[in-house]
């Protein structure tokens, strides 16, 4: 039996949640559906429309809020219940945080960022995606795994009427270590680059500050919008409300231009669905390769003043 | 403020990959390496704790021997000492192999703060600090992006998904997951290469590895998902031609 552990934030699910239980659906083994939360009946009541064996609810007012301990302290008491072989999760960020403690916790091994499920056992990249690893759980048994966003659709989810149970599960809030505050967001984005047509987006290979002005002229020569991958709004070149990828915004212009981006999977996943997407990288093995529709494989110190000058003739 | 960071040595990202003869494992022999870049951003936290708060700042490896050179760069930066946990099969080791010899490296240390970079650029578990955290028994916190000490709590700003942050506080000792971004860089000085050369660095024996993990049976390049239409020829030339099927082909310009 496989757990999926869904996710919610002020009773609306998580949607990667549903990739999850389309990826424990794709195995043929029966699927359980957990979910967390204090009056979560209205999220229960959507997965239960899943082609699932049950969803179990485990509502407590301890978890209210959502925090690591609550989240451990909640899952241990479920799967030493439930005994599932297998526990699924989506490679979110509240995954990272509470998934590998409680793994430790149940001394099982934890495979994380899952992109296929095979007999023996996943398919994760590795070195910023330019690999891919098989990776064999072993004579370990019951296990944890967790997918990458994308890697599996929702809309592959079998529908389904799944009964809906309470869990027995009591959480002691006196034993969670972490008072969190409520989420917010920063000062409103500047620029809304989910609106922009077009856009050029610049990653590590742009290698100085001094060369952004570069690909802004690029930008300027095709009417696009100005963007980063993550380093560069790391290191300030560019402002952070210009960073594309899954800590910054998502976009999906007519035409995206990356520019020595490698394309890791925080980038590519705010950026894939774009209509037409161009990669130059002197790097021919780049992953942005994997989804570019057009590639030049070369110095973009090179290739980018030769594009201002086709655009501008 | 007793503080140890952990870091991995990973190959560059400039270095050509490839994959050794039983696709278990990259070919390292002639590569060459660095220290994880999240990991940077964990040092240079550390530092600036310190500078702020006084106290200390150890530094905590657990990787072969070849790791001394990036345990000598953390101490070049300013961290004023390191315990390396040294074995060869700890460069390959799964997450909970590597977080129980970090644990066996800081068990001893009594410190109050424990920052490990957000993942590494090899493996990219996203594991080992949370797996840590679990095994020293203190409080974690992810994907952090500021820190702020208040006697013996901390209160820190976790990274959400989509534009989100939430701040979250929790007593120490606890460890803290850093995310990149945090800080800008500083990067070692010829006076901080020359006094890290007479830092300690303390070895320790690695704990005996626990017996079955997960473990890598094929590691192979990713098939291409999608036809790209690669454009050859001088730049001048290709710049042309992908602006001419941008034109006519694909109608986005």
């Amino acid at each position: 039996m496989i757990l999926v552990i869904a996710e919610q934030r002020d009773g609306r699910l998580n949607r990667a949640s549903l990739e999850t239980i389309a990826a424990a659906q794709s195995t043929g083994d029966t699927v359980r559906i957990a979910i967390l939360g204090s009056g979560v009946d209205g999220v229960a009541g959507e997965l239960g429309k899943a082609d699932a064996a049950e969803v179990i609810v485990v509502d407590d007012p301890a978890l209210k809020e959502y925090t690591a301990d609550g989240w451990v302290l909640a899952l241990e008491q479920l799967i030493a219940a439930e005994k599932p072989d297998r526990v699924f999760l989506a490679h979110t960020y509240q995954t990272r945080d509470f998934a590998p403690a409680l793994a430790a916790r149940l001394k099982r091994p934890l495979v994380t960022d899952c992109i296929a499920v095979t007999g023996g056992g996943y398919v994760r990249p590795m070195f910023q995606g330019k690999l891919q690893a098989e990776v064999a759980v072993g004579d370990a048994g019951a296990h944890l795994a967790t997918f990458q966003i994308g890697a599996f659709r929702a809309d592959q989810m079998k529908a389904g009427r799944a009964p809906i149970r309470r869990a027995a599960v009591a959480v002691d809030g006196s034993k969670i270590r972490q008072q969190p505050d409520a989420p917010f967001k920063e000062a409103r984005q500047a620029v809304d680059l989910s609106q922009a047509e077009r856009i050029v987006a610049v990653g590590r290979g742009i290698k100085g500050q001094e060369h952004i002005e570069l690909a802004q002229k690029l930008a300027q020569a095709m009417g696009a919008e100005l963007a980063a991958s993550r380093p560069i709004c790391d290191a300030g070149w560019l402002p952070m409300d210009r960073q594309i990828g899954s800590s910054g915004q998502t976009v999906a212009p007519k035409l995206y231009v990356a520019l020595g981006i490698s394309g890791a999977i925080q980038h590519l996943v705010g950026m894939k669905g774009s209509r037409t997407i161009v990669a130059v990288n002197k790097d021919g093995e780049a992953p942005i390769f994997e989804i570019a529709d057009y590639g030049i494989v070369g110095d973009l110190f090179e290739v980018v003043p030769a594009l201002i000058a086709a655009l501008n003739g | 403020m007793k503080i140890a960071v952990c870091i991995k040595q990973v190959v560059t990202r400039e270095w050509q990959l490839r994959v050794n003869d039983q696709h278990t494992w990259i070919r390292d022999q002639d590569a060459s390496f660095e220290l994880n870049e999240p990991d940077a951003y964990a040092l240079e936290e550390g530092l600036r704790l310190k500078e702020k708060h006084g106290g200390e700042v150890v530094v905590c490896c657990a990787g072969p021997a070849r790791a001394t050179q990036v345990i000598r760069e953390a101490l070049a930066r300013g961290a004023d000492r390191a315990v390396h946990v040294e074995s060869d099969a700890l460069a390959t080791a799964d997450a909970s192999a590597v977080a129980d010899a970090l644990a066996a490296a800081i068990r001893d240390e009594q410190v109050d703060l424990v920052l490990t970079g957000l993942q590494s650029d090899d493996q990219g578990f996203g594991q080992v600090g949370v797996v840590l955290a679990e095994t020293l028994g203190i409080p974690h916190a992810t994907i952090i992006m500021a820190i702020e000490k208040a006697d013996a709590t901390l209160r820190v700003k976790r990274e959400l998904e989509g534009g989100w942050f939430q701040w979250v506080t929790l007593p120490m000792p606890a460890l803290l997951t850093i995310q990149s971004g945090i800080n800008q860089l500083r990067y070692a000085t010829l006076k901080g290469i020359m006094a890290a050369k007479k830092k300690e660095i303390r070895k320790v024996a690695p704990p005996a590895p626990p017996s079955s993990g997960p473990r890598i049976t094929r590691l192979y390049f990713p098939e291409k998902g999608k036809q790209t239409q690669l454009i050859a020829g001088t730049p001048a030339e290709a710049a042309r031609e992908l602006v001419k099927r941008l034109r006519e082909e694909a109608r986005a310009l």
